[in-house]
């Protein structure tokens, strides 16, 4: 396989573990205000605290990984959604102190909490606008942005990015089915199914609104040879979805989570199949876009060698604070 | 073009802008981090509590710096495909890796074992915590060593070539990107800011308890400690910014021409020019008071040697003089500043009344911030010397910009100005209210459940989140084998 490919993928892979990790955290984040003040607001925080921060670092990760590994799609698509990638930014600062401060002045824990929400709704809704922007196609000529202010603010890009709210919502609240219990879980368990909803219904629409975008995206889902490959990422998807609404309604705890995740990486399967062999549709493929063999080789050997170390100790630092928040094994 | 050259200039501010607030927060977390980690491995060898007791005080502190380094790097990590487009297409073969390799080795590093570390003593054992602590404080290094290669390769540009497409590519050896000849220096002088830095911190959060109470045994040991590294950090720190000069003096003569305010050549033997007003209009500096010959003596260690001045620099190619002029002195004299404080904290050990000195008790709170103005100063020497170009000598700033208008970007500038003045202005006022409480024994560490109703129902929430235990404050005896 060529070096490109597989820098493809493995960028692929940050993003897929950043939007999962963080997803989750940022979810919380979202659905902060539903919460009662007090025991419930401090374990959901809780649940996510000594973990947040190693979510994050996937996103710069998968920004950092696409400046080196396809310098000029990063160069490409972050002047294209300049105000999304800044509000982002900004609102990953507001929920990031937040962590910190909510404890350091009880007086103004509401408005941190508040920053908590509102920065968590921030980033997720640009993400999502961001994705959308990318899909629907930035303008290149002589390998720069060559569009106008407002090419990311369309109705396409308001719904991928609610529905990467909607999603983010869904592994929030499956995480705290998870790490709670009480009626703080059964309360989890409503929201989930709520997001579960929204979730499936906007995943659909967006999946739709995909082939209608433009002839080669309809052509990889709907053209002869390539149709047997790919129906089976619908199907499969629909029954994730209704197996994980009825995990969330019975008594499960992780299993709902899990399947969210197998959601989520079956949208991210389908978003590669419509936009392969892109990386800035419509004009720049991987190829194009893709760094000298000497930076994807020098690289790989560093991701060669840290990767398994960051999964393990990664895995490590979340089994330390296994189990329900609060449990016997918290003092 | 008129357009063209505000967004230019709005962009390169709000670069200025965001790097300098990032910059605060690592210049004084990476110091902090081997801090800690001392701090524990001293507790775990010696068994007193006063070292716990001050890394709990310490841990907290750093939780917020910390936090707030975390989030504003984020930002610098998209500030150059957003601001500077041109410039990360053309070098992000080169330099992309470099910064690939800080998150993999680095960030993942002190993320995955920061919440071990924060909230974990009590879940995992003293051992395997000390561990995470030096993990953690292993990763603030590696970062710096990763992103200070990256800028000292924009200074002093190795082991490249050029390609058909415009783009900057890796030649055959990346030994030679890396160890490019500023970095070295680079990085020895940057990493002991960072210990500078913490240390007049910690040395004036001490002092102003002893000027509160001079029995208190905790302040006692911090301003101890910190007047320790003042005396020995700083002679070597004024020793490898000499040599950083003269490294730079090699690599990029212009900006020790800005900084020494030589716009004249000077065939035999150079003046060190102490203060003055550089004139870049007359191409002189004003009210000049100088050594003669000292320039060329410290530069070139000899008193008649030639020096070449900025006249035989095309003037398109100057760096703006009085910022550079004015920032090296800044950090020359900060730096002189603190080995003063040095010597006095040696001379009051000598006499045995290093708790019984108020006026240095004082100097040392004033010179707190000190390093922080330092690096600052530095900072401003270095990238602000090298203008007019990105990448030294090869890739003017006006060439690497993104192809953004300037209302884009002076949105942006004032939201990023906006924000960042209040919430990391909160967060350092919430360091200053924590600073403030003397440490004391039974000192908590980082805890979270410690309000609402939750302690009132008996109930510890999450992770206790206080390494080291102690629920409760001990009257006397500190706790010390409680542990797990
Ligand atoms: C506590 C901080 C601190 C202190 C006390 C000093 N410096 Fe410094 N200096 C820095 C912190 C710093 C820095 C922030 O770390 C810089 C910015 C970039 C760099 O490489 O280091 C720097 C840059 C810097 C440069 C620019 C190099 C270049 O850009 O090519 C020179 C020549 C010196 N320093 C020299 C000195 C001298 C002669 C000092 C004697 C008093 C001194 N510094 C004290
Ligand atoms: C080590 C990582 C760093 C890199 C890769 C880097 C790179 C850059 C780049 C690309 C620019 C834009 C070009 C320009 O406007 O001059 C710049 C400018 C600047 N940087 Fe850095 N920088 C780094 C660290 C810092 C730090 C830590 C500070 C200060 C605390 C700093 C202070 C500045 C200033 C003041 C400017 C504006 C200079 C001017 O526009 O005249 N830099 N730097
Ligand atoms: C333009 C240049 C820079 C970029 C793009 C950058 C990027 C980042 C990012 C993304 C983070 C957050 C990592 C996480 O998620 O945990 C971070 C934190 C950090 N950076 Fe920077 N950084 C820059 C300049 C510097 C410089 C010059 C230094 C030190 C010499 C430095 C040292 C650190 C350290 C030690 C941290 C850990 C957090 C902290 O200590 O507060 N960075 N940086």
């Amino acid at each position: 396989m060529d070096l490109t490919v597989i820098w493809a993928f493995i960028i692929a892979f940050a993003v897929f573990a950043y939007v999962v990790m963080d997803g989750f955290d940022l979810g919380i984040g979202i659905l902060f205000p539903t919460f009662q003040p007090g025991r419930e607001r401090d374990r959901a925080m809780n649940s996510i605290a000594p973990v947040w921060d190693g979510n994050e670092t996937w996103l710069v990760l998968g920004g950092g990984g696409l400046f080196a590994a396809f310098p000029l799609a990063y160069a490409v698509i972050l002047p294209a959604t300049y105000p999304l990638i800044i509000a982002m930014l900004l609102g990953l600062v507001f929920r990031g102190v937040a962590f910190e401060y909510r404890w350091r002045d009880p007086g103004h824990q509401k408005f941190w909490d508040m920053a908590f929400t509102g920065g968590s709704f921030v980033a997720a809704l640009a993400q999502g606008m961001t994705l959308g922007a990318l899909l629907q196609g930035i303008e290149v000529v002589d390998r720069a942005y060559a569009g106008s202010w407002f090419d990311w603010f369309t109705p396409y890009t308001l719904l991928t990015g609610l529905g990467t709210v909607a999603g983010y919502a869904l592994l929030g609240s499956t995480w705290l089915i998870w790490k709670l219990d009480g009626d703080e879980q059964a309360h989890a368990r409503k929201l989930a199914v709520r997001a579960a909803i929204a979730t499936i219904v906007l995943m659909g629409a967006v999946s739709l609104y995909n082939v209608t975008l433009n002839a080669e995206y309809a052509a990889h889902w709907l053209s002869a040879p390539e149709v047997y490959y790919v129906a089976p990422v619908p199907i499969i998807t629909g029954i994730i979805a209704l197996s994980m609404l009825r995990a969330i309604t019975r008594e499960r705890n992780s299993k709902p989570f899990w399947l969210a995740l197998a959601l989520f990486f079956l949208g991210m399967a389908g978003l590669g199949v419509t936009i392969w062999p892109y990386v800035v549709p419509p004009g720049l493929t991987i190829w194009d876009a893709a760094a000298p063999e000497r930076s994807q080789i020098f690289m790989l050997v560093g991701v060669a060698i840290t990767m398994p170390l960051i999964i393990g100790y990664t895995a490590w630092a979340y089994w330390v604070f296994r189990g329900k928040v609060a449990d016997e094994g918290y003092h | 073009m008129f357009d063209n050259l505000d967004a230019l200039l709005l962009a390169r501010i709000q670069f200025a802008f965001t790097v300098s607030f990032h910059f605060f927060f690592p210049a004084f977390s990476i110091g902090l981090a081997s801090y800690l980690a001392v701090l524990e491995g001293l507790w775990l060898k010696t068994g007193k509590s006063v070292y716990l007791d001050l890394f709990k005080y310490w841990l907290k502190i750093f939780a917020i710096a910390f936090a707030m380094g975390v989030v504003s790097g984020i930002v610098m990590s998209y500030q150059f495909g957003t601001n500077w487009s041109v410039f990360s297409d053309k070098a992000g073969p080169v330099i992309g890796p470099l910064m690939a390799y800080e998150v993999l080795t680095a960030f993942f590093l002190e993320a995955g074992f920061l919440g071990v570390m924060l909230f974990g003593m009590n879940k995992v054992g003293k051992k395997l915590h000390f561990a995470a602590t030096l993990m953690v404080a292993l990763g603030t290094f590696v970062s710096a060593f990763w992103i200070l290669s990256v800028n000292s390769w924009m200074q002093t540009p190795t082991g490249y070539e050029i390609g058909a497409n415009g783009q900057f590519l890796p030649g055959p050896s990346w030994w030679d990107i890396v160890f490019n000849p500023s970095f070295p220096y680079r990085l020895v002088h940057t990493v002991m800011a960072a210990y500078l830095t913490t240390a007049f911190v910690v040395g004036a959060v001490g002092a102003w308890h002893l000027l509160k109470d001079r029995a208190n045994p905790h302040a006692r040991k911090m301003f101890s400690m910190a007047m320790w590294m003042a005396a020995i950090v700083t002679p070597l720190q004024i020793f490898a910014g000499d040599m950083h000069g003269l490294n730079t003096l090699e690599h990029q003569p212009a900006k020790v021409m800005a900084m020494e305010g030589h716009y004249q050549s000077h065939p035999e033997g150079a003046p060190l020019i102490l203060f003055g007003i550089p004139d870049s209009e007359a191409k002189t500096v004003r009210y000049a008071i100088e050594i003669p010959k000292a320039s060329s003596l410290i530069l070139k260690h000899d008193l008649n040697a030639p020096m070449a001045g900025l006249d035989t620099i095309p003037d398109d190619e100057e760096p703006p003089v009085g910022v550079v002029f004015w920032s090296f002195r800044v950090m020359v004299g900060i730096g002189f500043a603190m080995l003063g404080i040095g010597l006095w904290s040696l001379w009051g050990r000598f006499r045995k009344r290093l708790y019984d000195m108020p006026w240095l008790h004082r100097a040392a709170v004033l010179m707190g911030p000190s390093g922080f103005a330092a690096v600052l100063a530095g900072w401003i020497t270095t990238e602000v010397g090298r203008q007019p170009f990105v990448i030294y000598g090869v890739l003017r700033t006006a060439d690497a910009a993104s192809p953004l208008d300037a209302p884009a970007v002076a949105a942006s500038l004032l939201a990023f100005i906006l924000v960042y003045f209040t919430v990391f202005g909160i967060g350092v006022w919430y360091v200053l209210k924590l600073m403030s409480k003397p440490p004391h024994a039974g000192e908590y560490g980082v805890k979270r459940g410690d309000v609402g109703p939750i302690r009132t129902a008996g109930i510890t929430p999450g992770p206790t989140q206080n390494p080291g235990g102690a629920e409760t404050l001990p009257t006397e005896a500190p706790p010390e084998k409680e542990l797990v």
